[in-house]
């Protein structure tokens, strides 16, 4: 296995284990902490997780795609999310969406995340996240946009380059 | 006139509110825990002795308290079917995964005032008997969780949180659980699968209600956020003075969350029942109305599962009159106070309390494409009517708001939504066909004029009248 | 875990305790149900609406619920309308004019005019309460979900294995409506994907019941598969990379209700509608499971399991399933044969009689096969006896599973105890055997169905002998050597009784013919110890074992007529 965790982030996951009477439920806490560490959730990272928390790599490998914020491939440096529901939509979430797409050169008519060739940048139109006073949502990275525009669209896209 | 009453929201927002444990005890926190670890046994009228717990609990009964998450249901009640005989250890869980659309609320409690909700946790653990808890909190909120586990380790470290609380010889633990994106963990069984690091596919109930079957097949309680809050409160002002706030049945205080065409949209707590539906979007201390020149079209009143409302619409309710008789009483659309029974009375429900307004400029058609998209993606996929259905009326909204439609689209649309709703495993089921079911109805013109014109269009040999937008079938992930 | 391989019935007590019933009604009539039933462990739970209707006649159909898996509640096929007894705020039955008590239909609770079901499999009955399995309201429900599960189905029955035994075929003819407003355009999903070296997936054809899921994990104790993916989109799978490869796989082709796992054995072979069905027993070891033999015009296409709860529930092992192969090989012994040259029955009958019956006594030696029927053994006993020969089979051992398989490889080493073939221990005598061939005791030596080669009597010995007489199946080197080779019959080929390590006796029907002059051995046998003992027998295998059951103090009592289609357990 081509996997390399360090000890700090094993010591961690570790301590995450001793916060439930089983050990499986720290699944999605182990894959968030991998993909924040990796970058993704590798076929590797499933089959680390599932013998540390003593599964078969199949029952990790169902979490891994069913959740949605978990990837199976690496993202874009800077990755974007432009929430596509309702109370977004209403304030112009997919015009912001498609002017990321289209500066960027990806597929607007995608549904699925969008990565740019240089790795720079991944596009992701999400369900609600949750914060629909500030419509239209953008999130870049953890950081939420409130009320983003296109002005907005263009300094992530400067800062990203 | 209509204001807002912040109980919930007292701080929040304040000049210099932060969200570390030192601004949280200048402002009286954790006294309601003090209070409550202090509750002397209550006698009865008939002899009985009821222990500080349950005092704790029974109180939480008397006031009324419903859930904020979605159902409304009584959380005193709740508190109630747990299995205390089974020698199983309890668990309480708070439901942190603010994720019905519309919803923002939790998420103003969680980044602005994190030990509010602790506090309430650690009361409930007590009152309950609950050692271990969880907050289950979305995984879109990453500075939330560590906002969250800031706060707890603050109050571990004061004594609050941890072994022997504030020397009570009663431990409690909270710890933080991050989900990853799947709207189905709002759901309480779905969570639970979740929390035990499962896909999250809520659970056939019988047999597995949480109060008797939860986590690790053990009686638990899960909670939403804001409901946890108001246990704090409920023990500081007593089960008496809470009910006073709000209306009968309807007691307390909620936060409304506002979004879509008003001018001000945000979060608003109110007296339950004191507000309308009309003053949140048009008063001043609310929404302040539509944007110029715009009418109100339609009202999604209680999250987007819950049933459209169309402007000018009336209501028939049942109103107690001064004689103490219930009578019927027509209530404008605007006039319905904002609680759970009049939304209820209006054939909707007031859900997470989280209200979008559309206005004339919209097309319900392409509002409930929007909407249809989104359940296809968060159906779990457990069972069929939902797995199947779920896409199936996205697959034919889509197609109808992209210039493809048929006049007998809006039959197609009732008769699949029907076939979903009381047929699923969860409410999920209701939730995704809820919206189909009343904007068709309601809007059933808009519906048939659109596919008409598409007939129309396609005789005249003319392609799809639209450009296609997004990709020919809404996608996973 | 369920371990059907363990589970031997309780004796019956003189009293059984009384159960208590619950009345219900079922479409109207009334009828009283236990109130608690068996559940998939076997455990007493409180009898379901699914159970309750099955036993008013009434059977409610399914996908994802097996009486053997753990509860799943997904499908929604088994939806039914049903109605509660009404309680009065005085906590009071209320009651209709006639004094009946009054039934509430259950009903959305937010749309009171429409019926709302609950899945009978998981739905617990209560006292009153009255199940509509037939009423409209049921139907719409099932034909609604039909709709469903086909809309994105491919619709392929004319290239699909499964066509003929598909429970979507069967419920959309009993259930279903005849178009489908479906328009949209199906979901794709990955076709003929190589899930392990036994199994093909379609997961197009699949309905997601989860059953082969629950099986693997929950009864076969290999949790290998999953769904992946969300919605709509969901998909059974392995891990990528790797195989779906424990020992019973390809019981979830059985489980499958439809045509998503198929077996790559018998993939593309086979119209099922025109096997014949044989009910018998795998052989290959002392569990005994119960199998149907699929077979045509006398080619067997493949095993089944058949369903016997004291032995191997619904399940076998793939070795098992997939151990009829060599029944067909070419080199099939098919000849008669007298030192080298091809003779008849009667004159090979003749001469071996002749020669055993003028043999010394105690110059005799009989190696049987525990692989042999009961029948057989008690035969070459019989033959034993009357020649004072030593006898003995030969041991079999594997490794034991924690299901089904088990660390006797002989299907029969109890039929050989029992009949006094072996004594205790299988093969203790085969050692004193050899001794008696090389100090010259022993003259002539009667082999069935082993190559005694292989358990220390080599060429070298058998080239002493006088006389090597050899029954076997496939050519071996004792067969090579002997000077009367007797073609014998696959366990498929012929009727008889093995008795499994638990002491169970069952019987099996015979499928298909053998090949040549190959003949079921105890049919041979009879004749031949009619010849050396002069005692004159039976023509019928029913008449053999009831005569067995009599000489045999262990299967005091029993008759062929009343072993059934399940066996018998007789005391070890």
């Amino acid at each position: 296995m081509a996997l390399s965790i360090p000890a700090s982030l094993e010591s961690q996951l570790d301590e995450l284990v001793t916060h439930y009477p089983q050990k499986r439920s720290a699944s999605l806490m182990f894959l968030h902490a991998l993909q924040e560490h990796f970058g993704y959730v590798s076929n590797d990272a499933v089959e680390w997780t599932a013998a540390k928390l003593g599964l078969q790599p199949i029952n990790v490998y169902e979490l891994v795609t069913f959740y949605p914020m978990f990837r199976q491939e690496p993202l874009g440096k800077t990755h974007v999310k432009v929430c596509r529901t309702l109370s977004c939509a209403l304030a112009g979430s997919s015009e912001i969406r498609d002017h990321f797409c289209k500066k960027l050169g990806l597929n607007s008519h995608a549904h699925t995340p969008q990565t740019t060739p240089d790795g720079k940048f991944t596009v992701e139109f999400v369900e609600c996240l949750a914060d629909c006073g500030s419509a239209p949502v953008v999130m870049v990275g953890e950081s939420v946009l409130s009320k983003a525009s296109i002005a907005d669209a263009d300094r992530v896209l400067a800062a990203g380059r | 006139m209509p204001e807002q009453y912040k109980l919930i929201l007292k701080h929040i927002d304040q000049p210099g509110y932060t969200p570390d444990i030192e601004c949280y005890l200048r402002h009286g926190g954790y006294e309601a825990l003090r209070q409550a670890l202090a509750t002397p046994p209550r006698d009865l009228p008939d002899g009985k002795q009821l222990s500080p717990q349950e005092v704790v609990r029974e109180d939480v009964k008397a006031s009324g308290l419903r859930g904020r998450g979605g159902a409304g249901f009584s959380a005193g009640l709740k508190w109630s079917f747990v299995d205390r005989r089974s020698g199983k250890p309890i668990y309480l869980i708070c439901n942190a995964d603010e994720s019905e659309p519309g919803t923002f609320k939790d998420r103003q409690i969680i980044h602005k005032d994190p030990h509010q909700l602790i506090e309430g946790m650690v009361i409930s653990c007590w009152a309950n008997d609950v050692k271990l808890a969880y907050i289950y909190i979305r995984g879109e909120m990453p500075q939330g969780a560590r906002l969250l586990n800031q706060a707890l380790a603050e109050a571990r470290a004061k004594g609050f949180l941890g072994k022997n609380i504030l020397g009570s010889g009663r431990d409690v633990e909270i710890y933080v659980h991050r989900g990853a994106g799947a709207y189905i963990c709002g759901e309480e069984t779905g969570l639970i699968e979740s929390l035990e690091g499962k896909r999250a596919y809520p659970r056939i109930k019988p047999p597995y209600f949480p109060a008797i079957l939860g986590l690790y097949m053990c009686p638990t309680i899960v909670n939403n956020v804001e409901t946890l809050c108001h246990v704090k409160h409920i023990v500081t002002m007593g089960a008496g003075e809470y009910a006073k706030l709000g209306t009968p049945n309807n007691t307390g205080t909620r936060i409304v969350s506002l979004s879509g065409d008003v001018k001000r949209p945000g979060y608003y707590e109110i007296q339950v029942g004191r507000v309308t539906l009309g003053e949140l979007i048009y008063h001043e201390n609310f929404g302040q109305g539509l944007k110029a020149g715009r009418s109100l079209k339609a009202i999604i009143p209680g999250g987007s599962s819950s049933k459209v409302l169309k402007a000018g619409e009336v209501f028939k309710l049942n109103r107690k009159a001064a004689d103490g008789q219930m009578t019927k009483v027509d209530v404008p659309l605007l006039d319905l106070p904002y609680d759970f029974d009049s939304l209820q009375g209006a054939g909707t429900m007031s859900g997470s309390s989280a209200i979008i307004v559309m206005d004339d400029s919209r097309s319900m058609v392409d509002c409930l494409a929007n909407l249809s998209e989104f359940y296809a993606h968060e159906s779990c996929g457990q069972c069929t009517p939902c797995r199947e259905g779920a896409l199936w009326l996205a697959k034919g909204l889509h197609r109808l708001s992209h210039g493809e439609g048929r006049k007998a689209d809006a039959d197609y649309l009732q008769h699949i939504a029907q076939n979903i709703q009381g047929r699923t495993i969860c409410a999920f089921g209701e939730a995704a066909s809820w919206p189909v079911l009343s904007f068709v109805k309601k809007f059933r013109e808009e519906f048939e004029a659109r596919g008409a014109a598409d007939e129309a269009a396609r005789s005249k040999g003319a392609g799809p009248a639209r450009d296609l937008k997004i990709a020919a079938s809404p996608n996973q992930h | 875990m369920s371990n059907p391989a363990t589970t031997t019935p309780a004796p019956a007590p003189a009293v059984p305790p009384p159960v208590e019933k619950i009345r219900i009604k079922v479409d109207g009539r009334e009828i009283d149900v236990p109130k608690m039933m068996p559940n998939w462990q076997g455990k007493l739970e409180p009898t379901t609406m699914l159970q309750a209707c099955h036993m008013a006649g009434q059977e409610v159909p399914h996908y994802c619920y097996h009486p053997k898996l753990p509860v799943a509640g997904n499908c929604r096929m088994c939806l039914v309308e049903f109605g509660t007894p009404m309680i009065g705020p005085d906590r009071k039955p209320v009651l209709n004019e006639d004094g009946s008590p009054k039934i509430a239909r259950s009903v959305l609770p937010y749309e009171p005019q429409t019926p709302r079901g609950a899945i009978a499999c998981a739905t617990p009955i209560s006292p009153g309460m009255e199940l509509y399995p037939n009423s409209p309201a049921t139907k719409q429900m099932r034909e609604a979900v039909l709709e469903s599960l086909l809309i994105n189905h491919p619709l392929d029955c004319p290239i699909c294995d499964q066509a003929g035994e598909c429970k979507l075929q069967e419920y959309s003819v009993q259930h279903g409506q005849s178009a489908s407003r479906f328009v949209e355009e199906k979901v794709h999903k990955p076709k003929a994907v190589d899930l392990g070296p036994r199994i093909v997936l379609d997961d197009e054809r699949c309905v997601l019941c989860t059953r082969c899921i629950r099986f693997t994990k929950d009864i076969a104790g290999d949790d290998a598969l999953g769904i992946i993916n969300r919605g709509s989109y969901n998909t059974i799978s392995a891990f990528p990379g790797r195989a779906f490869d424990n020992n019973y796989t390809l019981n979830t082709v059985d489980l499958c209700p439809v045509g998503a796992l198929t077996s790559k054995d018998f993939r593309f072979k086979m119209r099922v509608w025109f096997l014949k069905e044989t009910k018998s027993l795998c052989t290959s070891c002392g569990t005994g499971c119960n199998i149907t033999i699929g077979s045509r015009e006398g080619v067997i296409h493949r095993y089944e399991p058949r369903e016997n709860n004291a032995v191997n529930g619904p399940w076998m092992c793939d070795a098992g399933r997939l151990n009829y192969k060599w029944v067909g090989r070419k080199d099939r012994l098919t000849e008669v044969q007298s030192r080298g040259q091809r003779t008849t029955w009667a004159t090979a009958i003749k001469e071996i009689s002749e020669r055993l019956a003028s043999a010394t006594p105690g110059s005799t030696a009989i190696i049987a096969s525990a692989r042999q029927t009961t029948e057989e053994l008690y035969l070459l006993k019989r033959l034993a006896t009357r020649l004072g020969a030593v006898t003995d089979s030969v041991p079999r051992a594997g490794n034991a599973d924690r299901l089904l398989v088990c660390d006797d490889r002989n299907p029969n080493s109890q039929g050989a105890r029992l009949t006094g073939i072996t004594f205790t221990e299988l093969g203790i005598q085969l050692a004193w055997i050899a001794d008696g061939i090389r100090n010259g005791s022993i003259r002539h030596l009667v082999v069935f169905g082993e190559d005694v080669t292989q358990q220390g009597i080599g060429a070298d010995l058998l080239g002493k002998l006088e006389t090597l007489i050899a029954s076997d199946i496939l050519p071996n080197a004792t067969t090579a050597r002997a000077a009367f080779v007797l073609p014998g019959c696959a366990a498929a080929e012929k009727r008889g009784t093995f008795i499994n390590v638990k002491g169970r006796v069952q019987r099996f029907e015979k499928a298909a013919e053998a090949p040549g002059d190959a003949r079921p051995e105890w049919e041979v046998l009879h004749e031949l110890v009619e010849k050396v003992t002069g005692s004159t027998g039976f023509t019928t295998i029913e008449g053999l074992f009831n005569q067995m059951a009599k000489d045999v103090p262990a299967l005091a009592g029993l008759e062929w007529g009343k072993l059934g289609d399940t066996g018998v357990t007789v005391a070890i």
